[in-house]
């Protein structure tokens, strides 16, 4: 049986340590007038995300720091996050895969009401997501099993990823503008129904898309699929529900 | 073991959005595609004819255009390119102004500016590629071509 050697102290794929610096815009409502940027320095490992060094920050150095937290794994939706200028989940970014040397700015996401530190009102968001009719309809009643082939499932596959974090919508430029915009999220709903063979409701859903602030006002910037953390092709989703409205049926 | 007929009624009444007569915007979207497309075959064709054959760039001058606005097929070819173009462009316009102004008084304004100015352009621009006259009768020849004279 071979015998464990004394590892170098190099060893390869070893648990590094090192000081980041994090600046973190904060904003508290009852006293400050405008967001401002703080900076903290936390000792971190090449495991930890951005999400561990939030905690350190709240737990060891300052424990006003708000940010929404449920799952910690990526699921919940809750970590959208501009991380340097890019939208993240922070529960999923490994700080070593940013750039160490300099601080990593966090910021809230964009375009939506900011309520303090990094939580935003998401109330907007989830109302033009509602206004799609993310549900299942059928008209038939539920007597037996809805059958499905394989590749009627495979039509609506990617948009079933989508866990309401709101990385895609508040990255879209024309959603910043006015917020009217449905938004990238909700027509990722929508396109999750109106492809769904035991749906029977994809007209409405289509005729609720095309609208003044709806799929037409996508300029195709591609933002959304370059921020969804779930690597969802959201301008794809986009341009499918636009050409199934020009066809007039799914 | 009795079975009865469940009906689930809908967790929401259905969406009632008032219909408010044909839906420009998908029009709109589609006008620039289809307007796109056109556009570049005509664009390169005016570059190729203005800038690339015969003498090239040098070519260009009064009577250049002259000839050219003289032959029908020019004529068509330049109504087709104004009016695609110019509507591709205020419709263009037209989105900016839904990104940018959030008022809806301005908005109106802009917009109402925006339709007059290329209602404008497109009428102007139509009569002068049908109408043009280099060497018009009876003018005073110190202001015309100074080929008028031999024609």
């Amino acid at each position: 049986m071979a015998t464990a050697t004394d590892s170098p102290t190099t060893e390869v794929g070893a648990v590094q340590e090192f000081t980041v610096t994090l600046i973190v815009r904060r904003f508290n409502p009852e006293i400050d007038a405008e967001p401002y940027w703080q900076d903290f320095d936390v000792q971190m490992f090449s495991t930890d995300r951005v999400l561990d060094a939030l905690h350190k920050i709240k737990w060891d150095q300052d424990g006003t720091l708000a940010f929404r937290r449920s799952c910690a794994h990526g699921i919940c939706g809750s970590y959208a996050m501009r991380i340097n200028g890019r939208n993240r989940l922070a529960c999923k970014t490994l700080i070593k895969d940013l750039d160490i040397t300099k601080p990593i700015y966090v910021e809230a996401i964009k375009g939506l009401p900011l309520e303090k530190d990094l939580i935003v009102d998401m109330e907007p968001f989830f109302a033009s997501y509602r206004e799609v009719q993310p549900f299942l309809q059928a008209s038939s009643k539920p007597t037996k099993e809805r059958i499905q082939t394989i590749e009627e499932r495979a039509r609506f596959d990617d948009t079933t990823k989508c866990i309401l974090c709101a990385a895609c919508t508040s990255s879209c430029p024309v959603f910043w503008t006015d917020g009217q915009y449905f938004g990238p999220a909700a027509i990722v709903n929508a396109h999750r129904f109106i492809f769904d063979s035991r749906d029977d409701q994809a007209q409405v859903r289509l005729d609720i898309l095309n609208d003044k602030e709806g799929v037409w006002r996508c300029r195709t910037t591609f933002n959304c699929t370059e921020a969804c953390p779930r690597g969802i092709e959201v301008t794809k989703a986009i341009a499918e529900v636009k050409s199934a409205i020009l066809r007039g049926k799914p | 073991m009795t079975t009865t007929d469940v009906t689930i009624d809908s967790p929401r009444s259905p969406h009632a959005r008032t219909r408010r007569g044909i839906n420009l915007e998908k029009w709109g979207w589609l006008y620039m595609r289809i307007s796109g497309v056109f556009l570049v075959a005509l664009i390169f064709g005016h570059l190729l004819v203005n800038l690339v054959l015969g003498e090239g760039v040098s070519q260009i001058d009064f009577g250049f255009v002259a000839g050219k606005l003289a032959d029908p097929f020019w004529q068509w070819y330049d109504f087709f390119l104004l009016w695609l173009a110019l509507i591709h462009g205020a419709n263009g316009m037209r989105t900016i102004i839904n990104d940018y102004v959030a008022k809806p008084q301005v908005r109106r304004i802009l917009h109402g500016a925006l339709l007059a100015s290329t209602g404008v352009l497109l009428a102007l621009g139509t009569l002068v590629i049908f109408t043009f006259d280099p060497c018009p009768a009876g003018a005073d020849p110190a202001l015309i071509a100074s080929f008028c004279g031999d024609l």
